[in-house]
């Protein structure tokens, strides 16, 4: 479903990206993992189009990105924050939403029930904490039934019932054979959700590879013990490469 | 768009500003029995506070919503529509403040002509300040570089560049340089501004005084004609170099 | 003032006595319209003292010769009209009278001036009551002396200068009497050369093209109560000494050259009581002396005083000055005259003694009227924050404006002047 070839991006002297080559496929969900400015958000953003890439291409379900935003309506995005017009209501953000998507007449609201979201509607964005504001960009990227999920820290500031039921949302979806692209630092949200990690580090793939492999080279089941032996094995390979 | 506007409505800035105007205007008008006299003290204010306060305002209100941004270019929609909305939102709430603020009061209290430039100046002073902050936040990462920059623009225009303006026509007095006098004004929209209203008072005879193009310019209709298209340009101008920017631009 | 009134009193008693005494001894000729030329026929026949009552009706008639001391009376307004050709009545001998006509279109020409009534070398005529509607000229006085123009009213359609002239144009004349009369829409509205000891009171003169009243090389006269208004450059006095102006308005001479009054060259004359209202000049002076400016009031105008640096010796005392753009506007350095007891209503001092009279002196010269002065093209600044923040810190610092121009009592109350 989305394709990067030998993506390059560089901030400046930064290379924030140095060309990656990823294919991900439907009925996935896809952790990019990585520490803070290895490139996840970037690459995120990439695929979204707001950053323009340096070199190479993306591909989503067949159409290279780039001038033509049309493909977007096949993605949910929900941003790591979400920040909102102060004195607007949820229910106006959700009906401005709705009006740039004329297109589409098919709502999924179903988290916007089950978050609780339905009783505070007329709630203005000012008055929300981090977490009801998590909500709705949750909603938000929920609510066309796009073929392919960027979540970005979904979990963050969520409440571990929210958190829940979020989590069940996505591997619904996933079920349905959309494609999911997480990241978090919350490894342990990740468990069960994630069929396959990405990871990078200073703008470089270090590996991409499904959850049973890294089980079973790790010996691990859990996500964050996976990681943790994978990275210790990284650190030694690279250290006796060098 | 029309969410922009109607969020910016309620923004308690926008209110205060338009009560604040309204107050001043009010005042001046009740106080001056000469309403021409009122309406040159309304331009002086016109002319000081609404290019700071729509530079500033927008500027920093662009620079807050930038994730809401990020959140409608993750949407299918051109990038241009979506710059372009939230000026349009933008610069509407701030001239219904300014039409509040102002021309209630003004057209309640003195209802001809020159009223009317007074609206339209200060409206096209809006509109060209909203396009200047939108061209500091795409030209700007940094909020606080934004807002620095704001100031800096606000202050260019309402001071510096007529001392500079100033200091051009004392150097250069000897040689006939009404012509390029004209030419230069038309780089900055407060001047700008200014004359087109002065042009509707009788006043404009004390420009005529000082030079033969002066008064052939400010005489015809065309001196607020050309006026008024280089407003109009002043913001055509920085929103069009803002959509191109935009385009290429990393979020 | 007073003995100048008594004087000329006397004069007009004198030509009233002489006209009655005539009519007495002379005969009372009736004119009716209908044969071709029949004012001039009239004329030939009849005798000096002789009475004309011009009934009511057109009478088409040019250059009409009147050299017999004659009373020509209108009843109803009888209209002589001139069919654009010539002039319409040529006075050439003393003591003549015309009163009640209405007198309209001369012709026009680049050779003569073509005047509604031409007084030529003649003394006591009178002109009283007359209509003179669409002229070159209204009433031409040419070396005469001892005349009155009371009570006409002198209108015309003038369009530029070349092609019009004037509603009274007197050259080379003394001891006029012109009052009353309302001029409008001539070149000048009253013109005035090598005319000395007259008086004109009581005219209004507007929308004439150029300037209301014209004056120069005219000493000793008087002009009081007139009504100078809309006209395209104002009064303008020339080349004059002790020319007397009082209680005159001077409204609404608007324009991009327009002054309320022009003084050059002007000596040993007084201005006041005078109201000068949204004129863009209120009085411009250039190589004035020992004028004195008084009891005056400045409303609305865009320079209520511009004073060149050549005038010297005037002094500028209990005026009123409210509402100008500019107060005083000087291209010197250097000032030679007295400002003394002028209320400004731009004076921000302060009155602790409570004397009425404000403890520091007023700068009625702003430093943008200064920039403006030396580089015209400055104007273009005007009513920018940029000229607001300069004027107010050179009334913190002063360096650029003229520090001997100043006003070292100005008053914290107006004067009541009207």
């Amino acid at each position: 479903m989305i394709k990067i070839d030998s993506l390059t991006k560089s901030f400046g002297k930064f290379k924030a990206l140095d060309n990656i080559n990823l294919t991900f496929d439907k009925g996935r969900a896809i952790s990019l993992l990585g520490p803070n400015g290895s490139g996840k958000t970037t690459l995120i953003k990439s695929i979204l189009g707001l950053v323009i890439p340096e070199k190479g291409s993306i591909t989503v379900n067949g159409k290279v990105t780039g001038r033509d935003w049309q493909y977007r309506s096949q993605i949910g995005y929900m941003p790591q924050i979400g920040r909102y017009p102060e004195n607007m209501t949820i229910g106006q953000v959700i009906d401005m939403i709705k009006e740039i998507r004329k297109d589409e007449k098919k709502y999924d609201e179903e988290l916007i029930v089950s978050l609780g979201l339905d009783k505070i509607l007329t709630k203005t964005m000012r008055s929300l904490s981090g977490g009801t504001r998590q909500k709705v960009s949750a909603c938000l990227a929920f609510l066309f039934s796009p073929d392919i999920f960027i979540l970005d820290e979904p979990t963050a500031g969520l409440d571990p019932v929210s958190s829940e039921i979020l989590k069940e949302k996505i591997i619904k979806e996933c079920n349905k054979g959309k494609l999911i692209l997480i990241t978090s630092h919350v490894l342990s949200d990740l468990d069960g959700i994630t069929s396959d990690v990405v990871y990078l580090q200073d703008g470089k793939l270090i590996f991409y590879k499904t959850v049973e492999e890294l089980q079973d080279i790790t010996g691990e089941m859990k996500l964050n013990k996976v990681i943790a032996t994978v990275m210790k094995n990284q650190s030694t390979t690279n250290s006796v490469r060098v | 768009m029309k969410y922009v506007t109607v969020d910016l409505l309620r923004n308690k800035v926008v209110l205060v500003y338009a009560v604040v105007l309204a107050a001043l205007s009010f005042s001046v008008l009740s106080i001056d029995s000469n309403s021409s006299k009122g309406l040159l003290s309304l331009l002086n204010i016109t002319l000081l506070f609404v290019p700071l306060i729509s530079v500033l305002f927008s500027t920093i209100y662009f620079f807050n919503s930038i994730e809401f941004i990020e959140l409608l270019l993750a949407q299918p929609v051109k990038r241009t529509k979506v710059l372009l909305a939230e000026y349009a939102g933008l610069s509407i709430s701030l001239s219904l403040a300014y039409l509040l603020g102002i021309g209630v009061p003004v057209l309640i209290m003195a209802p001809n002509i020159a009223a009317l430039t007074l609206l339209v100046s200060g409206l096209l002073l809006t509109m060209v300040f909203s396009a200047i902050a939108l061209l500091i936040f795409v030209l700007f990462k940094d909020k606080t570089k934004g807002i620095g920059a704001a100031i800096v623009s606000a202050l260019f225009f309402t001071l510096l560049f007529d001392g500079l303006l100033l200091m051009f026509i004392y150097s250069f007095g000897d040689y006939p340089i009404d012509k390029p006098i004209l030419g230069m004004v038309a780089l900055n929209p407060v001047d700008l501004a200014r004359i087109l209203m002065l042009l509707q008072l009788d006043v404009a005879v004390l420009m005529g005084y000082s030079g033969a193009l002066f008064k052939k310019f400010l005489g015809t209709g065309f001196g607020s004609i050309y006026a008024i298209v280089c407003m109009l340009l002043w913001i055509v101008l920085p929103l069009l170099w803002s959509v191109r920017v935009f385009r290429r631009k990393d979020l | 003032m007073g003995s100048y009134t008594i004087t000329m009193f006397k004069y007009f008693a004198l030509i009233s006595f002489l006209t009655i005494s005539l009519n007495s001894i002379g005969r009372t000729i009736v004119v009716a319209p209908g044969k071709s030329s029949v004012l001039k026929n009239t004329i030939l026949q009849a005798a000096d003292g002789d009475t004309l009552l011009v009934q009511k009706g057109i009478y088409k008639e040019q250059d009409i010769l009147v050299a017999k001391k004659l009373v020509i009376i209108g009843q109803g307004f009888p209209t002589i009209d001139g069919d654009h050709k010539g002039q319409l009545i040529v006075v050439t001998r003393d003591s003549v009278t015309i009163s009640g006509l209405q007198l309209q279109n001369t012709g026009r020409s680049s050779m003569t001036d073509m005047a509604a009534i031409r007084l030529q070398n003649v003394q006591f005529a009178r002109v009283v009551n007359n209509r003179l509607v669409n002229n070159t000229y209204g009433v031409y006085l040419q070396n005469s002396h001892y005349c009155l123009v009371y009570n006409n009213t002198i209108s015309a359609d003038a369009k530029d200068e070349l092609n019009s002239g004037n509603g009274i144009h007197a050259w080379k004349s003394t001891h006029l009497l012109i009052q009353s009369n309302k001029i409008k829409g001539h070149r000048d509205g009253i013109y005035f050369e090598f005319v000395t000891d007259s008086r004109i009171l009581y005219n209004t003169s507007d929308k004439n093209i150029r300037y209301g009243l014209h004056f120069m090389f005219s000493h000793q006269d008087v002009y009081t109560h007139n009504t100078f208004a809309d006209n395209g450059s104002g009064v303008a006095v020339m080349y004059s000494k002790k020319v007397e102006m009082y209680n005159n308005t001077f409204r609404h001479n608007w324009g991009d050259a327009s002054y309320a009054i022009l003084l050059k060259e002007i000596t040993d004359s007084k201005i006041e009581h005078n109201l000068f209202a949204k004129n863009t000049v209120g009085i411009y002076m250039e190589g004035t002396s020992r004028i004195d400016v008084r009891h005056n009031e400045f409303v609305e105008n865009g320079w209520a005083m511009r004073v060149q640096a050549s005038c010297d010796n005037n002094t500028f005392e209990k005026n009123n000055f409210l509402s100008n753009s500019f107060d005083v506007a000087t291209n010197g350095t250097m000032m030679l005259n007295i400002f003394n007891n002028n209320y400004w209503d731009k004076y921000d001092g302060y009155d602790l003694d409570k004397n009425k009279i404000g403890d520091v002196p007023y700068y009625p010269v702003s430093m943008y009227s200064v920039v403006t002065e030396r580089i015209p093209g400055a104007m273009i600044l005007y009513r920018s924050f940029l000229t607001d923040v300069m004027d107010q810190v050179e009334k913190l610092m002063p360096s650029v404006v003229p520090d001997q121009l100043k006003d070292n009592n100005p008053m914290m109350k107006s004067w009541k002047l009207r």
